[in-house]
C-alpha cells in the first residue's frame, strides 16, 4: 500500500481549471479571480461560442506573463467582429485590426515600431480565425514565419468562414456540410484529400515554437502559451475552437465537442520546436469519431439511413492515422 | 455614450459592457445544492460530504466536529458500522467507494487522541430519563445532555454499550475504544447507573421527577428452537455466549467442535469468537444458500478466511450421539429452499443458535398506552410511544437492528423530546434532491483505487481477539476523503468560472464559491455541462 500523495492532489486531478485544494501556483490563470479578462463581457459572440473562450484563455495567459505588456493585432474574422462594433470594443488591450488577410505583416510592422522606440519588452501577437490564417493571411504568415519574426501568431480554428455564412475554409475538415460543400453528389460536404494542415506547415518552416491546443484543456492550452512566450522569433500556436451556429450543435456542448475532439484523435494536441515534434498529449479515454460527429448538425448526412458507410470510415482512418503518427495512445494501448 | 468619437480609430477599452447581453437568455443557469447519496443512506444522519471535504483540507477536527453534530461515536462506528453509506456511493459506478468507514475511524480516533471535546448549550432545567446505555441510549442522552438538559442513563448492565460490548466481539471493536468514547459523554455530565434495573417505568419516572424518558432496552432475549436431543450436545444461544464472553472472568469453553445455527452477523460473531476461544472445528448451518445468508459479505469472507465452514442449504432436524443430524435443503423453482428428506451429521460439542434476538418489554407492564405489536414497541411520527412523554428507539421499535440505526433514533428522539418539552413539534427540514450518479460529468473525476485497511495476520486472527482491521495513516486518510467526489455541491474546481465565454460567472474567492452575473450571461449551458458534481441547473427564463 503505498502512502505516496502527489503534491496538490486533488478529487479532479489536474483535470479541472483550478481547485480550492491545489495552491495557487499549480492552477489555470483563468481559475484566478485576477486574470485579465482581456476580452471582456459585452461582446456579441453566438451563445457557447468556442473562439471566445479560446480568445480569453490565450490572452490572459500573455497578459499575465508579459505584466500586461501586450499588442494585439487581428485579422478579419468573428473574433474582430464580434468584440468590436462600432462604438464598442470588448477588448482590455492595445488592439489593432487592418484587414483579412495582412494580420501577420502588420504585427511584423508593429514588432519593428516597438523595436525601433526601444519597447522590445511588448509583446506582439497576432491572431485570426482560420480563413484569414489558412487561406486569405496565409502569404504573409509564413512570410512572417521565414523572417522570423518576433511575433506570436494565433489561429482560432473554427473549421470554416462562421462570420459570413459558414463557407468551406481550407481547414474544414472532409464530410462537413458548409454553405460551399453543400450535400449533394455521392460523397456530399466537403472533399477528403483537400484542405490544409498549418500546424504541420508552420513546422516545415523550422521556426521556434509550433502548437496545438484546446479549450477543453485550459491547463494545456496555457502551458503552451508559456512555452511560446519563454521563445524568441516567430511562434505558432493553433487552437481548436467548436462554433455551434456553424457546426449545428448545442452551446452547452462546445466544451465537450473540443473534448471529443482530442479524444477521438482527430485534433491531436501536440508542440514541435525548430521542425521536430517535442511532445504530445496523450488521449485520455478513447473514443470513436461518431461520438464526435453525432453532436453536430454539419455531419449528420454520416448517420442517415442509406448513407455511405465509407465516408464515416474515411473520418475514422484520419483520427487513426492520427494517433499513429503521434503516438497518441499509451504503449500497448489500441 | 461613444457616438462623438471618429469612425474605427480608436474605440474605448472594454467599452462592450455597455451591451447587456444577458437580455439574449432563454435560460438560466443556477447554482443548487443536491443531496449526495453518502448522506441519504446514513442511518445516523450524518453529513459524511461535508466533513470528507473537511478533511480533504486537512481540517480534523472541524471534520470531526461535523459527525459530533450527528454522532457521538465515531471511533465506534468507524469500526461497527456496516457503512450502508458507501454502497451508495457513487464512486462505486467508478472503480470502487470511498472508504467512508476508515476515514471516520481516523478521525475518531484523532479526537481520542487529542482529547476534542464539543459544546454544550445553556440549561433548560429539564430532567430526561434514558433507560439502556446502548447506541440508542448514549445518542439520546449526549444529543438530549448537549440540548442542555438533564439527562439520567439507567443500565441493567454493569458496563455501558448494550449490544457493542455484549455482543460485538471485541477483534471488531477494541473496549478502550468504546470506553473512551462512552468517557467523552459522561465527562459533558451525563450521569449513569449501572447495574439497576427498572422495573416499572411510570412509577420511576413519577418517583424521580423525570420530564421525559426514551426507551432503548435493546433486543437482549434469545430466539430459542425446541429440538428432539439425547443431551450429547451441549445447546446455547448466541446472546448468552457472546454475554458471557465479555461479562465472565472466565471465557466460556464450548468444545472442539462448535456449530453455530444462523446465517446472520450474530451467527459469523459467535463462530469466530468460538474459532478464537479453542475450538478447532466450528461450522456454520445455515438452512438457505450461502450467498443468500444476512451476514455482511465481508463477514462471511474474513471467516472463511480463518477457517471457519459453512453448511449452507442445511437444517438442523435432531442432536444424537455426540452429531446433530441435518437435513438436506434445495432451491425451488421459487428460490425457496425445500426439504429433501436426505439427511447429514456433523459431529459437534456444542450448538449456538443465532436465530434472532427478542425485546424484554417487562418494564413496560404498567405503562398505560404502549403498544406492544409483534414483540417491538409502536411508536408514532414523534417516535414517542402511546404514553405521553415516553419516547423509544432502537431495537425495541421496529428497524433494521444496528448500532448506525440506534444512533440515529437517538438523535431524532432528543430533537423530537426537546421539542415536546417546549410543547412545541419538531418538524425536520425538507431534502434536497438527490446527487444520482447521472448529475455528474465524471469525465472530471481521475480514477483513483480505494485504499485499503491492514489486517491482522491470519495466526494471531485465530487465536487473539486483536482487532483485525487496522488504521488508515494520516496520508491515505486524507488520500481516501479526496476521491469523495462532492456529488450535488459546489467543491470549488473552477470549472464554471473558466468556461465562461462570457465572463458572466464571478469568483467570490475560495470558500465562497460563485455567483452569476445575469446581466452578461447568456444562457448558453455550458457551465451546467461542465459542472463535475452536478450543483448546477438551467432554469427556463421568465419570458
Amino acid at each position: 500500500m503505498s502512502t505516496e500523495l502527489k503534491p496538490d492532489f486533488c478529487q479532479t486531478g489536474n483535470l479541472t481549471a483550478g481547485n480550492r485544494l491545489q495552491s495557487i501556483d499549480v492552477v489555470s490563470v483563468q481559475s484566478t479571480e485576477d486574470r485579465a479578462n482581456a476580452l471582456t463581457s459585452g461582446h456579441r459572440a453566438c451563445q457557447g461560442c468556442g473562439e471566445a473562450l479560446g480568445a480569453r484563455m490565450a490572452i490572459d495567459k500573455v497578459m499575465e506573463l508579459s505584466k500586461n505588456k501586450v499588442h494585439v493585432v487581428n485579422a478579419t474574422g468573428c473574433l474582430e467582429v464580434f468584440t468590436t462594433p462600432f462604438p464598442e470594443t470588448s477588448w482590455n488591450v492595445p488592439w489593432l485590426h487592418s484587414l483579412f488577410g495582412n494580420a501577420p505583416a502588420v504585427a511584423t510592422g508593429v514588432q519593428a515600431a516597438l523595436k525601433a522606440k526601444g519597447m522590445e519588452d511588448v509583446t506582439v501577437i497576432a491572431q485570426g480565425g482560420d480563413g484569414s490564417t489558412v487561406d486569405i493571411g496565409f502569404g504573409c504568415l509564413s512570410g512572417m514565419f521565414e523572417r522570423n519574426d518576433d511575433v506570436l501568431y494565433i489561429c482560432y480554428d473554427n473549421e470554416a468562414y462562421m462570420n459570413t455564412g459558414v463557407q468551406r475554409s481550407g481547414a474544414t475538415p472532409p464530410t462537413a456540410r458548409t454553405a460551399t460543400t453543400p450535400l449533394s453528389g455521392p460523397h456530399p460536404g466537403n472533399n477528403f484529400g483537400q484542405g490544409k494542415n498549418v500546424p504541420k506547415i508552420a513546422m516545415a518552416h523550422g521556426i521556434a515554437y509550433v502548437a496545438t491546443a484546446t479549450i477543453a484543456n485550459v491547463r494545456d492550452l496555457e502551458a503552451k502559451v508559456a512555452k511560446a512566450m519563454s521563445m524568441k522569433g516567430a511562434r505558432y500556436l493553433h487552437i481548436h475552437v467548436p462554433c455551434p451556429l456553424g457546426w449545428g450543435s448545442l452551446p452547452k456542448d462546445t466544451i465537450k465537442l473540443a473534448r471529443l475532439a482530442v479524444e477521438s484523435g482527430l485534433y491531436p494536441l501536440f508542440e514541435g520546436e525548430h521542425g521536430e515534434i517535442t511532445g504530445v498529449t496523450k488521449i485520455r479515454k478513447k473514443v470513436p469519431v461518431d461520438e464526435y460527429l453525432k453532436l453536430q448538425r454539419r455531419f449528420v448526412h454520416l448517420f442517415k439511413k442509406g448513407a455511405d458507410t465509407e465516408d464515416l470510415a474515411g473520418v475514422q482512418a484520419i483520427a487513426d492515422a492520427h494517433i499513429k503518427y503521434y503516438g497518441l495512445l499509451d504503449d500497448g494501448e489500441k | 455614450m461613444a457616438f462623438t468619437l471618429p469612425y474605427a480609430i480608436t474605440l474605448e477599452v472594454g467599452s462592450s459592457l455597455e451591451n447587456k447581453t444577458g437580455d439574449w437568455r432563454t435560460e438560466r443557469p443556477v447554482y443548487l445544492d443536491r443531496l449526495p447519496p453518502c448522506n441519504i443512506e446514513c442511518p445516523a444522519g450524518e453529513n459524511i460530504q461535508a466533513w470528507l471535504g473537511l478533511t480533504q483540507e486537512g481540517k480534523y477536527q472541524e471534520a470531526w466536529e461535523e459527525i459530533l453534530d450527528n454522532n457521538p461515536l465515531p471511533s465506534v462506528h468507524g469500526r461497527v458500522c456496516y457503512h450502508p453509506c458507501e454502497d451508495g456511493c457513487n464512486r462505486k459506478q467508478m472503480e470502487n467507494p470511498v472508504s467512508i468507514h476508515a476515514i471516520e475511524r481516523f478521525l475518531g480516533d484523532q479526537a481520542l487522541k487529542n482529547n476534542w471535546v464539543v459544546s454544550k448549550q445553556a440549561d433548560t432545567g429539564k430532567h430526561v430519563l434514558v433507560v439502556g446505555a446502548g447506541p440508542g441510549g448514549l445518542s439520546a442522552a449526549y444529543h438530549l445532555c448537549k440540548m442542555g438538559h438533564k439527562v439520567t442513563v439507567v443500565e441493567s448492565k454493569a458496563a455501558p454499550g448494550g449490544m457493542m460490548r455484549y455482543g460485538i466481539p471485541e477483534y471488531r471493536l477494541p473496549r478502550d475504544i468504546l470506553d473512551a468514547e462512552v468517557k467523552r459523554i459522561e465527562d459533558m455530565g451525563v450521569t449513569f447507573k449501572y447495574n439497576t434495573r427498572i422495573d416499572n417505568l411510570a412509577a420511576t419516572m413519577k418517583a424521580d421527577g423525570y420530564d421525559a424518558a426514551f426507551l432503548a432496552v435493546g433486543a437482549h432475549l434469545a430466539r430459542k428452537l425446541e429440538m428432539p436431543s439425547d443431551d450429547s450436545v451441549n445447546i446455547t444461544d448466541a446472546v448468552t455466549y457472546l454475554n458471557d464472553i465479555e461479562a465472565n472472568d472466565s471465557k466460556p469453553q464450548l468444545g472442539k467442535k462448535v456449530a453455530v445455527y444462523g446465517g446472520g452477523n450474530t451467527a459469523i460473531d459467535v463462530a469466530r469468537s468460538a474459532l478464537r476461544l479453542g475450538a478447532e472445528e466450528v461450522t456454520v448451518i445455515y438452512r438457505g444458500p450461502q450467498d443468500k445468508m444476512p451476514a455482511h459479505l465481508f463477514e462471511i469472507e474474513e471467516a472463511l478466511e480463518e477457517g471457519i465452514k459453512i453448511a449452507a442449504l442445511r437444517t438442523i432436524t435432531e442432536y444424537k450421539g455426540g452429531n446433530i443430524i441435518v437435513e438436506v435443503n434445495e432451491m425451488d423453482a421459487d428460490q425457496r429452499p425445500q426439504a429433501t428428506g436426505k439427511t447429514e451429521t456433523i459431529a459437534a460439542d456444542a450448538v449456538v443458535y443465532a436465530l434472532g434476538q427478542l425485546v424484554d418489554s417487562s418494564l413496560l407492564s404498567d405503562c398505560d398506552g404502549i403498544v406492544e405489536n409483534d414483540n417491538v414497541i409502536e411508536v408514532g411520527q414523534q417516535m414517542m410511544t402511546g404514553m405521553d412523554g415516553v419516547f423509544a428507539g432502537g431495537d425495541m421499535i421496529p428497524s433494521a437492528r444496528t448500532v448506525t440505526t440506534a444512533v440515529g433514533h437517538g438523535k431524532k428522539a432528543a430533537r423530537y423530546i426537546t421539542a415536546y418539552l417546549k410543547g412545541e413539534t419538531y418538524t425536520p427540514a425538507e431534502k434536497h434532491e438527490t446527487a444520482s450518479f447521472d448529475k455528474l460529468n465524471t469525465w472530471y473525476y481521475e480514477e483513483e483505487n480505494m485504499r485499503q485497511q491492514p489486517v491482522l495476520d491470519l495466526d494471531k486472527r485465530k487465536s487473539t481477539f486483536g482487532e483485525v482491521l487496522g488504521d488508515l495513516d494520516e496520508a491515505n486518510a486524507k488520500y481516501e476523503a479526496i476521491r469523495c467526489m462532492s456529488c450535488g455541491n459546489c467543491f470549488e474546481c473552477d470549472n464554471c468560472y473558466t468556461v465562461c465565454p462570457d465572463n458572466a460567472i464571478i469568483k467570490l474567492g475560495r470558500g465562497n464559491r460563485f455567483q452569476i452575473n445575469y446581466d452578461y450571461c447568456k444562457g448558453c449551458g455550458m457551465c451546467v455541462e461542465e459542472c463535475p458534481c452536478g450543483s448546477m441547473l438551467m432554469e427556463p427564463e421568465e419570458l
